[in-house]
């Protein structure tokens, strides 16, 4: 059988992409948010339990070390805050393993960017103008809904109080899930199911929709606070532009103690539900006992703008060579 | 069989779901921005012929089905049974109830090559070729001089299906129709 050697994109579209890559860069500039560039490869690799790391060994001078493919530039960008870097933006190779799909590769590109002193509505505000930027044609207005609204309005149910068998009972029939299958499965998992097949479908349509307020439970490396229910919730926004999730955005945790907690509990689950623990970033940790100047961060799948931007199908047809044609 | 996981699922693979052997179509992985991830996966039951949409936490499988598919040429029915029998050369022959006949039934013609879906070694559907020759029993005297354009009558084919022809096609000719469509292409 003949080797297909060939780029999954078109030469055309890599152009594109150059372009747009330079108005992220431009974006930035303009706003005197430093370009930082932080390694691959890292000690400490992400707990979440729905990451799944690669990871390798190298030789190093302190022997043979097993060091981990960053899912996100996160914790690298993390330390040079601590150490005074101010606003900083990052164009990172991250690696998933596992994630393959029409909007997923598991080698892409994320862009990262940190606002020491930003509120979260003040880094809405950014990623929706950085967003408008790249798109040729604004989507619309930006809304913001809460989590719980959203729920309310596509599920008719409240994603904090309802009982979990009700919440089974929904995410099996909306979310074409045996109910069999989600038997053994917690709140999260229906909420995160009822989430991806109803309502992120949705989101987008004719305008740019922001949410905010998610339950605590996946509150990941955000603060939390309460809402105006004086329900706890994670100061975390999501930005979907066409039914797509575009970017992910914190207001971020700074507290060692609290970050190290969160760690612990992540690999917690991991050993209960048989997957393989990570090592934890001990130079985060000790950076932000340091002391990491408050703010808000933004994770951004670059490559899912330039789909969208450029109207392409699949990723693969953004990426000079996607997972597995590289 | 072997079992496959969500990220394993490609189109053309047949898994067990339910007691019933399904044909992946198609496998979308779909992921919050944060939290589980799921594989939505469009699939079609080949007891049924259904095509549904299921989904999967990614990472979870399903048993792999012992399903194939193979060239018969059509022999003979006793009444009960559809008998077919391989092209390979073995001579080997397959009974096949009615239920997993179906639709096909009215496109059988003996020495025609038909695909047969065997499930655990049994035939669970018959599909046949796109296109089959088969001769007009029944239909309307033809009208002298009428072309291809303008108006059509049903026919009765020596399967038992009928069509739609053109006003000049007469009993005893034989035609090329499209198993797909069910449509009139062309006098053989």
């Amino acid at each position: 059988m003949a080797i297909d050697w060939h780029p999954t994109a078109s030469i055309e579209t890599l152009r594109e992409r150059a372009r747009l890559m330079a108005s992220v860069r431009a974006f930035f500039a303009a706003r005197t948010v430093l370009e930082v560039e932080t390694p691959v490869l890292g000690q400490g690799g992400s707990t979440d339990v729905h990451l799944v790391s690669l990871n390798t060994l190298a030789r190093t001078d302190r022997g043979q070390r097993r060091l981990w493919l960053q899912t996100s530039p996160e914790f690298h960008m993390k330390r040079l805050l601590a150490a005074g870097s101010g606003p900083i933006f990052q164009l990172a190779r991250s690696f998933r393993d596992g994630e393959v799909g029409a909007r997923h590769n598991i080698e892409f590109t994320m862009l990262e960017w940190y606002r020491p002193q930003f509120s979260l509505n003040e880094m809405i505000a950014e990623t929706a103008a950085l967003v408008m930027a790249l798109l040729p044609a604004a989507p619309g207005d930006i809304v913001h809904y809460r989590y719980r609204e959203l729920f309310h309005t596509h599920l008719a149910v409240d994603p904090f109080t309802s009982s979990l068998e009700k919440l089974r009972a929904l995410a099996s029939e909306r979310g074409q899930m045996s109910a069999h299958a989600l038997a053994d499965e917690g709140r999260d998992t229906c909420l995160d199911l009822l989430m991806s097949m109803v309502i992120e479908p949705q989101l987008g349509q004719q305008e740019l929709s922001v949410v905010t307020d998610y339950p605590t439970s996946q509150a990941a490396l955000a603060r939390r606070h309460q809402d105006a229910d004086g329900e706890w919730v994670a100061s975390r926004f999501e930005l979907y532009v066409n039914g797509i999730e575009l970017a992910n955005g914190y207001d971020e945790l700074t507290d060692a103690e609290e970050q190290r907690l969160r760690f612990n509990a992540d690999n917690a689950e991991r050993r209960r539900l048989g997957l393989p623990e990570v090592d934890i970033d001990e130079n985060l940790l000790a950076a932000l006992e340091h002391g990491m100047p408050e703010g808000a961060g933004v994770a951004l799948g670059i490559d899912r703008l330039i789909q969208l931007a450029l109207g392409k199908a699949r990723l693969e047809d953004v990426l000079a060579f996607s997972t597995p044609h590289c | 069989m072997a079992n496959y996981s969500t990220n394993e699922f490609k189109a053309g693979l047949k898994v067990m779901l339910d007691g019933d052997p399904c044909s992946i179509v198609e496998n979308e992985l779909v992921k919050p921005g944060k939290g589980q991830a799921f594989n939505r996966v469009k699939m079609r039951n080949l007891m049924t012929g259904r095509v549904g949409e299921k989904t999967f936490k990614s990472g979870d499988s399903l048993e792999g089905a012992d399903v194939m598919d193979l060239e018969m040429e059509y022999l003979y029915t006793d009444g009960d049974m559809w008998h077919f029998m391989k092209t390979d050369g073995s001579f080997e022959q397959y009974a096949v109830e009615k239920k997993a006949l179906g639709d096909t039934s009215k496109w059988l013609k003996e020495q025609v090559p038909y695909t047969i879906t065997l499930w655990d070694d049994k035939a669970i559907s018959v599909t046949p070729p796109n296109f089959i020759e088969l001769e007009v029993v029944e239909t309307d005297p033809g009208l002298k001089g009428d072309t291809a354009q303008g108006g059509s009558k049903p026919a009765t084919l020596t399967s038992g299906a009928v069509v739609r022809v053109p006003l000049f096609i007469n009993r005893g000719e034989v035609l090329k129709i499209d198993t797909r469509s069910g449509d009139y292409v062309s006098r053989a």
